[in-house]
């Protein structure tokens, strides 16, 4: 069999794979759609690109196969062609990097109303805190992290007392609802993912770091971790689940905020005493 | 260099007026070519087993030591892949198998593949055998260096493969040994294994660079008369630029390698920052673990271009003799190349788009990436251009060649993808990036060293390696190695993460373990038909078709050698003087389909050579 048979079989098989493919992306449940046409962009510009080079080999492999008699063409350069083909690049290339950067820029661009959302990444878990009344978070830092205040939340920070705190690997998140989400971590590199919304940002321990997305499917999701954190990558798994505003406002009425634990505590303490009092 | 540059160029043109003009009066000046302006270099002969084939200062046995030892452990690397195959396509198959060790099987195998094998391999192996040949020199300009170069090297790779019986063994941070996990514990290897990776690095690095000036050095000092630099062959051009980027890249890896080991050593916090761990607050803070990324791809972006251009360069090389034509776009090759290499260390930060640097970065980087493709895509124009009205020979070599564009147009293809910020948002960290650098840097340049090892074996051993069987190890190797990489990208598109040591029930993932064992399955066999190679070339060495003085019909120096193998000093008593490019293949008007670099001009008169 002549060798580009083969060839021609190779490239008209990656376009059938393709086309009959059971293997592709998930539905996309977030408003980062956008990703998913400049993708299909890129594969109609990309594979057009592909398949036209790799049939021009394969034909010039057919029509120029070796012949002892026959004398190959010479001709060192052809300026025009080449100025051509560059320009046609070019135009090819803007056309795949325009709405890549347009779509970065909503990326970055996190909208004001979005709810701030700090997730909170060890080896191997996360832990998930929102906002209470006041919108806003209160200021945390590693040192103050221990069994009394599992998110190391600056006690005079007067943002801090009505944090809502989750302490479970699954995050309840609104539908329709724009979410920033705040990465911190206490130890390596992490990253929290999940696959339907597209979105990720590595969570890098020293610095809080940021990504934004609007779920728009409710549901639930799962969340993987996709930057390498040591042995235990592979199972740090969490979940999402999206919920509509009614359902989401009940979960969030049951959640405990850091002042109901603050309370909890000292409680405890006064207990403790009169305990140690009776006990006298 | 510039004024000796445009003296050559008068030169041409004159003469190629008098070809025009077909004037026979001029004939002795139409040969003319500058008489040398240094003396020949002494060279050190050897005359002991030792001096001759272990401490050899003769760049050809320099180039054969490191091919083999880069190929050692290159067998080394495809072992662990195939470890890595073997619990991803059938997970709990192997019993010793824990996540420990799967993660340091991918971490050695992706630091053993990029810079011991195809770095090594690429620079140090074809770049010390072609070099002086292809530029008519009769060694490196530094042989007792380049000899100390090769023994570094070997020290690297020792303490690389001690790494494997020191307790807790090799590092598994992934190739890319981040910090801060790196050198904590949590992450195999995290004490004496990573230490004695950095070691291994630094030593590579300096061993490295011994070698890598003289190539340099050698390439601008040492061509022989009339090799002006726009005459070379690209395969010398790919390895100039991809050691003047290695040069510019490694000094980076080495200064994070360093600053890491005094992180671990010392306690310093180049990479620290404050760190809870098992509920008590290390003793490190302040340090940046984003630096040393920086540090890493400002590395291993060049890196890419360090492996991908000597192939680019050879590949070349190969098509232009085996389709009996000239490489398409010569000089357009050669600012290609160079505008790549310089390209290079504007896009490190493209592997870092969702790392937490400054989001407003990935507009940068997005767009000065994209840019490389341009030069890029021209380069694949220029090959399959060549391949126009050639005269193709379909043997092994063009089908290695053929292998490769196919596979470096899809993998560079799926580069723009990643390259482009936000479509590489979804797709960083999942298996399509596992595809995608798998295709363009490791398939790619794989099928150029097999294309070049079939290309160059007839001169290195003097006889030529069995076709059939060569046959046979193409197709199996390039069908096998598609169908591991291209369905792998449709696993990056669900969503599957890379470094999973298991994928568990995840929708998503239950339901490509399908296409995991036969992944797993297609690798067990590609890696298998690289044996076919070392048998042939064992089987050749003895009995394998004797090649005689130079069997391709090249045009190239390499092959104009007195004898074959070519000798220590390369030429006999004189060195060759250069009249042409190395392209003139299939000239109008000469009795033959190609003129050698060392053919005078008065020799080949009423042909239609173009000014070179």
């Amino acid at each position: 069999m002549h060798p580009g048979i083969i060839f021609f079989l190779v490239i008209l098989g990656s376009v059938l794979f393709h086309i009959f493919t059971p293997w592709y992306w998930t539905d996309v449940a977030s408003n980062w759609g956008g990703m998913d046409d400049t993708i299909t962009l890129t594969f109609w510009i990309g594979g057009g690109v592909f398949i036209a080079v790799c049939l021009f080999m394969v034909y010039c492999v057919f029509k120029f196969s070796y012949k002892e008699e026959r004398r190959a063409e010479y001709k060192p350069e052809d300026k025009k062609l080449e100025k051509i083909l560059t320009w046609a690049t070019t135009i090819g290339v803007v056309a795949l990097l325009a709405p890549g950067l347009v779509i970065w820029n909503n990326y970055v661009n996190v909208p004001k109303n979005a709810i701030e959302v700090d997730v909170m990444a060890w080896q191997w878990g996360w832990q998930y805190r929102l906002p209470g009344k006041d919108g806003k978070l209160g200021t945390t830092q590693i040192v103050n992290i221990n069994d009394d205040n599992p998110f190391g939340i600056n006690s005079d920070d007067p943002y801090g007392k009505d944090d809502v705190m989750i302490q479970s690997d699954v995050l309840n998140l609104q539908n329709d609802k724009p979410v920033k989400i705040l990465l911190r971590s206490v130890d390596v590199l992490h990253n929290w993912y999940v696959p339907q919304f597209r979105a990720k940002m590595d969570a890098v321990p020293g610095i809080v770091t940021y990504y934004w997305f609007e779920p728009n499917k409710v549901g639930e999701y799962e969340v993987l971790c996709v930057e390498y954190c040591g042995v235990g990558h592979y199972a740090m798994r969490g979940g999402v689940i999206v919920q509509d505003e009614k359902d989401y406002k009940n979960w969030l009425g049951q959640q405990e905020t850091y002042a109901d634990l603050i309370a909890k505590q000292e409680n405890k303490e006064i207990n403790k005493k009169q305990l140690a009092k009776k006990t006298d | 260099m510039s004024e000796e540059f445009n003296d050559n160029k008068t030169i041409h043109a004159q003469s190629s007026e008098t070809i025009s003009g077909g004037g026979s009066s001029a004939a002795p000046d139409i040969d003319y070519v500058r008489p040398a302006e240094v003396e020949e270099q002494d060279l050190y002969h050897g005359h002991s087993f030792i001096t001759k084939w272990v401490f050899c200062q003769d760049a050809k046995v320099i180039g054969v030591q490191y091919f083999l030892l880069a190929t050692f452990t290159g067998i080394v690397g495809l072992i662990l892949s195939w470890l890595m195959r073997l619990q991803l396509g059938f997970p709990g198959a192997a019993g010793f198998m824990t996540a420990e060790h799967y993660y340091q099987f991918v971490t050695m195998h992706g630091m053993i593949m990029v810079v011991y094998f195809l770095t090594a391999l690429f620079l140090g192996g074809f770049g010390n055998y072609l070099i002086p040949l292809m530029v008519g020199a009769r060694d490196m300009v530094f042989p007792y260096l380049n000899m100390v170069s090769f023994w570094m090297f070997f020290i690297a790779v020792g303490v690389l493969m001690a790494s494997f019986f020191v307790p807790g063994g090799p590092t598994g941070a992934g190739w890319t040994l981040y910090p801060p996990q790196t050198i904590l514990e949590g992450t195999p290897g995290s004490g004496a294994g990573i230490l004695l990776m950095c070691g291994s690095l630094i030593l590579f690095v300096a061993g490295f660079t011994m070698g890598g000036l003289n190539y340099l050095i050698t390439i601008l000092q040492a061509r022989t008369r009339g090799m002006t630099l726009m005459r070379m062959p690209l395969t010398v051009w790919g390895i100039f630029t991809a050691t003047v980027l290695a040069m510019l890249a490694f000094p980076a890896l080495l200064v994070g390698a360093l600053m890491m080991s005094l992180d671990k050593v010392l306690g310093t916090s180049f990479f620290m920052p404050t760190i809870l761990k098992a509920g008590e607050v290390l003793e490190y803070g302040g340090g940046s673990p984003i630096l040393f990324q920086h540090l890493f791809w400002f590395f291993g972006h060049p890196e890419v271009y360090i492996v991908a251009l000597p192939a680019f360069g050879i590949v070349s090389d190969l098509i232009s003799v085996h389709s009996r034509k000239n490489i398409f776009g010569y000089r357009m090759m050669v600012w290609a190349i160079v505008g790549i290499g310089a390209l290079s260390f504007f896009v490190w930060a493209h592997h870092m788009y969702v790392s937490g640097m400054n989001p407003w970065f990935g507009f940068f980087f997005a767009t000065t990436t994209l840019i490389i493709a341009v030069p890029t895509a021209m380069k694949v124009y220029n090959w399959i251009l060549t391949l126009w009205r050639g005269n193709i020979r379909m043997n092994t070599v063009m089908l290695w060649c053929l292998g490769f564009i196919v596979t470096f147009v899809n993998g560079g293809i799926t580069g723009i993808f990643l390259g482009n910020v936000s479509v590489d948002v979804p797709l960083s960290d999942t298996y399509f990036v596992i595809a995608h650098f798998h295709m363009v840097m490791g398939i790619a340049p794989l099928m150029v060293i097999m294309g070049a090892v079939y290309h160059w074996f007839p001169l290195v051993a003097g006889r030529f390696l069995d076709e059939k069987l060569g046959k046979w190890h193409f197709w199996t190797t390039f069908l096998g190695a598609y169908s591991i990489y291209f369905p792998m990208h449709y696993l990056g598109f669900i969503g599957v993460p890379r470094r999973y040591f298991e994928m568990y029930d995840s929708p998503y993932m239950t339901s490509a373990v399908g296409m995991n064992e036969f992944i797993s399955l297609a690798a067990f066999l590609v890696g298998a038909a690289q044996f076919i190679l070392i048998y042939n070339i064992i089987k050749t060495l003895k009995t394998g078709k004797r090649a005689g003085s130079n069997p391709w019909k090249a045009c190239s120096l390499e092959w104009l050698t007195p004898s074959v193998p070519p000798e220590h000093g390369n030429w006999g008593d004189r060195l060759p003087v250069v009249h042409r490019w190395c392209y003139d293949y299939s000239v109008p008007g000469a009795k033959e389909d190609f003129i050698t670099q060392t053919t005078p001009p008065s020799e080949v008169q009423n042909t239609g050579v173009e000014k070179t």
